[in-house]
């Protein structure tokens, strides 16, 4: 079985590095955002602090959403995911597998430019860390969540739209609690832990679900 | 062996076939035809798991094929898309395929057979940049390097040219005469020095809708 993660996983990854323009989108497009909203509403220290969490959390949210639509659609399209759901291996395994390769070229970008982005921002040392831990577990919960909506509106005219509507509200407490998790570690007496407890927990049980419904959803898609 | 038990199967409001039954020994072809939009290739994608059709159930070697990895295991399924990525190489491709159907085999293995196929010189190339023909034949490479017993092939001869038109009816007796069991669309004949050869023919169900049964196993 692992034997079949990895050679999906290397298999996407080896796809992304002949398409590099695909990979680079969702990159370029949280910088782009986090960079015009210092422009927008001014320089003023205490503003940017105030804002930073939330706007670098909701850019990271929408970055992952653009990208998200691409995770089935071009197997789609060839004809190779047919051939995956046909193969004796566990379905869950292989959409695992996928997903892992997507956060690695969408996510993880995210989460090293992260630091540089607080910096842009002003955030103090402690939210800095804390930036860049929120979005490291944040971001793949991002994913595994999206690869349900992204199974269920395969082949869809319009398929864009609906996705944002399915996986939005899913995306909230991610939003709320990764957010809130920076914002509070600039405040010297509060604790930011319980924040990261309960990503950790999202986390875990996205794992143990989305495979397992996104494979099921991705059976729907396909007949 | 298949067996096929009162399979129906329908798309949208059309009924494309109903009560179709048919059992397959070992070592024979099941040569589906019918006009275009008669439901072939629907059958195929019932057969194989991808479509859900509407009654009947379909089993191999005596249990239920839905959800049974057995059955993902003894299939090998060749539909309209070829199912290969563009921006593979042949190679790659077919390395990909062995090993997710859990047989990986070693680049020798590989070569020679999409040498076989006609590709040799090929194999380096992203497929995306070879001729359509070419990629069939790089999708049908997987029939050299499969164990399946049970071949599903959906219009396998489209895009082919007459030697790789020959070399896939030798494959084809090859494996039939193993024992194989496959079942394809096509509306090309298919010559067998040995074992049998079965007709199925899929009626239009909105001419004929006088008599249920479309589905004639047995000419």
């Amino acid at each position: 079985m692992r034997r079949v993660f990895f050679c999906i996983l290397g298999r996407d990854l080896r796809l992304a590095l002949r398409r590099r323009t695909e990979v680079l989108t969702p990159l370029l497009f949280f910088l782009i955002v986090v960079s015009l909203f210092p422009l927008g509403v001014g320089t003023e220290k205490q503003v940017l602090r105030a804002l930073g969490p939330g706007v670098v959390w909701v850019a990271a949210l929408l970055a992952s959403l653009l990208a998200l639509e691409r995770l089935f659609a071009a197997d789609h399209e060839d004809g190779t995911l047919e051939q995956l759901v046909l193969t004796p291996q566990p379905l869950s395994v292989l959409v695992l597998a996928k997903v892992t390769a997507h956060w690695l070229l969408t996510g993880l970008p995210l989460v090293m430019v992260a630091p540089l982005i607080a910096l842009q921002y002003h955030l103090p040392e402690a939210s800095r860390t804390a930036m860049l831990l929120s979005l490291l577990v944040g971001t793949p919960i991002l994913g595994l969540i999206g690869a349900i909506g992204a199974a269920l509106t395969l082949g869809l005219r319009g398929g864009g739209v609906l996705l944002s509507l399915l996986i939005l509200p899913l995306y909230i407490p991610v939003l709320v609690y990764g957010a809130g998790a920076v914002t509070v570690s600039a405040i010297e007496s509060a604790d930011a832990l319980p924040y990261f407890s309960l990503l950790g927990a999202f986390l875990l049980l996205a794992l143990l679900f989305s495979p397992l419904a996104a494979a099921a959803a991705l059976r729907i898609s396909l007949e | 062996m298949l067996q096929v038990v009162d399979l129906a199967c329908r798309r949208g409001d059309r009924r494309l076939f109903s009560h179709l039954s048919f059992a397959l020994e070992p070592g024979t072809l099941l040569h589906v035809r019918g006009r275009n939009g008669s439901g072939k290739t629907t059958l195929l994608r019932a057969l194989c798991g991808l479509f859900m059709p509407e009654a009947g159930a379909i089993h191999w070697q005596g249990e239920d094929s839905r959800a049974s990895e057995r059955y993902r295991a003894d299939l090998l399924y060749c539909g309209h898309l070829n199912g290969i990525k563009g921006d593979l190489t042949g190679l790659e491709n077919l390395r990909i395929a062995a090993t997710l159907d859990g047989n990986p085999v070693e680049d020798e293995r590989l070569w020679s057979a999409l040498a076989q196929m006609g590709l040799a010189g090929c194999e380096d190339l992203p497929t995306r940049a070879l001729s359509q023909g070419q990629k069939r034949r790089g999708a049908l490479a997987r029939l050299l390097v499969s164990r399946a017993p049970l071949w599903l092939l959906d219009e396998p001869f489209s895009a082919l040219d007459t030697d790789a038109v020959d070399l896939l009816r030798r494959l084809i007796a090859e494996r039939i005469t193993d024992g194989g069991l496959v079942v394809l669309t096509s509306h090309q004949e298919i010559a067998l020095a040995s074992g049998r050869v079965r007709h199925l023919y899929l009626g239009d169900y909105a001419r004929e809708s006088a008599g249920e049964t479309v589905g004639e196993p047995d000419r």
